[in-house]
């Protein structure tokens, strides 16, 4: 997570930092990303208010996380799929099918749940390569390869359930979802691990913030503005150190969160810092030109697609373990959710721009608002209605802001 | 002579920047009017508040077409007066026929119902007035730039046109096709349409043009009367740039030593008519500090050698040898070819040189990411050294090497493109077109760059359809036609007649 400090530090003109036109050329060019942040602030700041406080309460903040795990884990891999260019519309069904494999595995075979869980992560790394194949090396339109998954895996869904709901799992299966980090202090009513574990991600963040900050500065790197560095990092800071709180004042860091935190810092590392993730926005930005730069396009596509398949395998085992029943339905529409967190989050359609963080927010702004509107008592049909609106307005922005730059 | 179009006092301003001030520019009836300058020296812009792509209210001074004062609010509105553009990417939809893409827009039709006897009929009569001798019911993507063109041209006919603007109409032409075109100009001449002509051939602006107007950052400098006697190209050159360039190839004074690279017997067979050739057993040798110029017409094979040399990029059923330094090496995949020490810097920087939308910073080091990186990890500490360093080196001008290609001038995106490869490390570079669509200020420190490279050791393959160019740069030239090698010979016995009559006497055998 600390990556991205480095990343958005690229105002055009090396100003000094502190002066009000510097201040306003960072703002305008990186509209898009305070944009988004300010966005999901605002949006959960309504939601706060008009639910009277439930939003962040912390039996609620503890639902949020579980209840948007799985989209921000398929998000990850959406991303790099999205930014390399191409897109998987089958993440939906292959969740559901590896929710539906796992069930009949531990349930009904009785196999060990360690190991089942390894084979769907396999299995769904294979699903991922098998349309990665076609994608990449026989160059199939990825929308059309992943129709075809979706369609398919939904089928071999109900196959492999025959129509039933398949349940429940055993108690170790289920705490992939509902398990929390251990109250090894014991101190009744609040989980010391999970507040220390906090501090501690904050301090790491602080840590590398200010390294990263002190040595662009050293070497002349174009630098954020002071006051927006303290104050993005102080929101940063005080959000972590509340959720933290709120967390360990009810049951602690669900499972899944630390789960999720260790993927969204894998994940924001391997696009920001890595060879392999420069190569990926070198695809989507220009496929060709990355191929005569001696960089195997194909293969970097067909591990894009594989590694979306082991998320979505992931994302598949958290949900059923969630739901504790593996159903037919599972995962239906859940790839809509996720295409729209990624591109809320300043993916382009056309490839080679978007960030994990941005993604994460995304989903968060997606789930927030599913969260808050519930809380309210809103149909679904308005729902729905307002979640494209807002696919639509976040869209447009981005693309009135690249047309005015 | 009745002056048919007159511009007075246009003044045009994007945030941040004036892109014409107070320009003024008088056409007359029936004449060919050439608009030179270097890149963004203002003349696309002119032409876009000429045709309303920049409407009236956004900048600011006084149209007149045919005595009339013209408000345009789009570029229907200058097209229904007469006035025509033809930009230098063609707007043509390739799956569409001749006829279709003619009428796009302008449909022979009643009622929505397009009539297509007359369309076609029609067709047939523009396409015989510009010469273009193909079927009305051919697909676009069937027919080579220059035709396209052509179907362009006659897209414009078909409007009743007053005044044809052709934005670069030859740059990706070859010299036959670019005579015919310039032929064409003059017979419309001869029936009273005037044309506004930008290019940068200014070969070609001497002998058709009539009134030459010079533009230099974003204002007219001069204008020249270019009938009767020719105006020198040095005069054009020196207006355009504000300098007199004396030279318009820096001395080189070449130390060659042994040879780097050689290539025996290539043979690559067209992608898809495998029956077909499009290097028929081509063999060449470059040596540590010889800049050796390829020389042909457009669909020679030259690109095609270059590409199917590095990494088979182009073409199948390859065979023959490459060595370095007397070895063979394996050059299969673009990879193993840069790690045999050979780079390609393609003619089209914008389809297969440049992640546009990326930073400077950001494409150089795409072609040598370990070279900034830690294992897996990239120093960005490192990738901004490295980004500084060559903008000093080879002068890429910019803001910061945060800023994205896209927003460079040409020159500059070609310097990327040569950074980009350097930071590579080759030994042997092989340079496309690497002055396509650049201006004759940025030229110059091209070819600096290209014999410094020589300088250094380097072996260095031009290739060019500027033949001036290769006869200015280089010291030993081959000839290419039809997918062979026709010809070889220093450059110091070369003249573009000799090698005009190689390739020609070559076609002849077949």
């Amino acid at each position: 997570m600390s990556q991205d400090v480095i990343h958005q530090p690229s105002a055009t003109k090396p100003a000094p930092s502190g002066t009000a036109g510097a201040s306003a050329s960072f703002i305008r060019k990186h509209m898009r990303e305070y944009g988004i942040l300010l966005a999901l602030i605002v949006i959960m700041a309504f939601f706060q208010v008009v639910t009277n406080g439930i939003l962040l309460k912390p039996i609620n903040l503890t639902n949020l996380i579980l209840q948007n795990s799985y989209v921000i884990i398929m998000a990850l891999g959406m991303l790099l799929v999205i930014v390399s260019g191409h897109i998987d519309l089958s993440v939906g069904s292959v969740l559901g099918f590896v929710g539906a494999l796992a069930a009949v595995m531990i349930v009904q075979w009785d196999m060990n749940y360690v190991l089942a869980g390894v084979i769907c992560l396999a299995v769904g790394a294979l699903i991922g390569a098998m349309q990665g194949y076609w994608i990449a090396y026989w160059k199939i339109p990825s929308f059309i390869v992943t129709l075809a998954g979706m369609l398919v895996f939904k089928g071999l869904t109900l196959w492999v359930l025959a129509g039933q709901s398949v349940g429940p799992f055993p108690r170790g299966f289920q705490l992939i979802s509902s398990g929390f980090l251990p109250d090894v202090f014991g101190i009744k009513g609040f989980n010391l691990l999970s507040m220390l574990l906090g501090v501690a991600v904050v301090a790491v963040l602080l840590f590398f913030g200010l390294r990263s900050r002190f040595r662009n500065r050293s070497s002349g790197h174009d630098d954020e503005p002071a006051l927006f560095f303290f104050a993005r990092n102080f929101i940063l800071a005080a959000a972590i150190v509340y959720l933290t709180w709120a967390l360990s004042t009810f049951r602690g860091f669900p499972n899944v969160l630390v789960v999720m935190a260790l993927l969204i810092a894998v994940y924001s590392f391997i696009t920001s810092r890595t060879t392999i993730g420069r190569r990926i926005y070198a695809v989507g930005g220009n496929e060709k030109a990355t191929r005569l730069s001696g960089i195997n396009t194909e293969r970097l596509v067909f591990l894009t697609f594989a590694n979306m398949g082991m998320l979505a395998a992931l994302a598949g085992l958290v949900f059923a373990a969630r739901l504790n029943t593996a159903t037919p339905k599972a995962g239906l529409g859940f790839e809509l959710d996720v295409i729209a967190a990624v591109f809320i989050g300043g993916a382009s359609m056309a490839g080679g721009v978007g960030t994990i963080i941005g993604a994460v927010i995304g989903a968060f702004i997606m789930g927030v608002m599913n969260n808050g509107m519930s809380i309210l008592g809103i149909g679904i049909d308005y729902q729905q209605v307002i979640k494209g609106l807002v696919l639509l307005v976040a869209v447009i922005f981005d693309v009135y802001n690249k047309n005015r730059a | 002579m009745t002056t048919i179009l007159q511009m007075q006092g246009i003044t045009k301003t994007f945030p941040g920047v004036i892109a014409l001030d107070d320009v003024n520019l008088s056409v007359a009836e029936g004449e060919i009017h050439a608009l030179v300058g270097e890149n963004g020296a203002g003349k696309s812009t002119l032409m876009k508040v000429l045709s309303g792509v920049y409407p009236h209210g956004s900048y600011d001074g006084v149209i007149e077409f045919k005595g009339e004062e013209c408000r345009f609010s789009g570029i229907a509105d200058s097209e229904k007066r007469g006035i025509i553009i033809i930009h230098q990417e063609l707007a043509l939809v390739p799956l569409l026929s001749i006829a279709e893409n003619i009428f796009l827009g302008n449909e022979r039709a009643a009622g929505g119902v397009i009539d297509w006897h007359e369309t076609f009929s029609r067709t047939r009569e523009l396409l015989a007035k510009v010469g273009l001798k193909e079927s009305p019911q051919t697909r676009v993507t069937e027919l080579g730039l220059g035709k396209q063109q052509l179907v362009e041209i006659a897209k414009a006919l078909s409007k009743e046109v007053k005044l044809l603007i052709l934005d670069e109409p030859t740059s990706s032409l070859n010299e036959t096709d670019s005579e015919a075109l310039l032929k064409l100009l003059l017979e419309f001449k001869a029936a009273g349409i005037s044309s506004i002509l930008i290019s940068h051939k200014l070969n070609e602006i001497s002998k058709v043009a009539d009134t030459i107007t010079v533009l230099r950052d974003g204002a007219a400098v001069s204008t020249l009367d270019a009938k009767g006697s020719a105006v020198s190209e040095a005069d054009i050159i020196r207006d355009m740039v504000g300098r007199s360039l004396n030279d318009r190839y820096p001395p080189r004074s070449p130390q060659i030593g042994e040879t780097i690279f050689e290539v025996k017997n290539w043979t690559a067979h067209h992608p898809q008519h495998s029956e077909r050739k499009v290097c028929d057993d081509v063999s060449f040798h470059v040596k540590a500090g010889e800049v050796v110029g390829i020389a042909g017409l457009m669909g020679a094979g030259r690109t095609e050698l270059a590409m199917s040399l590095f990494g088979k990029s182009y073409g199948t059923n390859i065979s023959g040898t490459v060595e370095m330094h007397g070895r063979p090496v394996d050059v299969s995949t673009v990879n193993r070819a840069i790690s045999a020490g050979i780079c390609y810097a393609t003619e089209d920087r914008k389809t297969f040189g440049l992640v546009l939308d990326d930073t400077i910073r950001r494409n150089i080091p795409l072609a040598n990411l370990d070279g900034i990186a830690n294992g897996i990890v990239i120093d960005e500490h490192r990738e901004l050294d490295v980004a500084r360093d060559y903008r000093e080196r080879i002068r890429i001008k910019c803001s910061s090497t945060a800023q994205e290609v896209v927003n460079l001038s040409g020159g500059n995106q070609q310097k990327v493109v040569l950074a980009k490869w350097l930071f590579a490390g080759p030994e042997v570079l092989i340079l496309d077109e690497p002055t396509r669509g650049i201006d004759v200020g940025a030229k110059y420190e091209i070819y600096a760059i290209i014999a410094e490279l020589a300088k250094t050791g380097k072996a260095i393959v031009v290739i060019s359809s500027e033949m001036p160019e290769l006869l200015g740069i280089t010291d030993r030239i081959y000839v290419m036609n039809e997918g062979r090698f026709v010809g070889e010979m220093p450059t110091s016995d070369a003249s573009q007649e000799k090698i005009m009559s190689l390739i020609i006497r070559s076609g002849h055998r077949n």
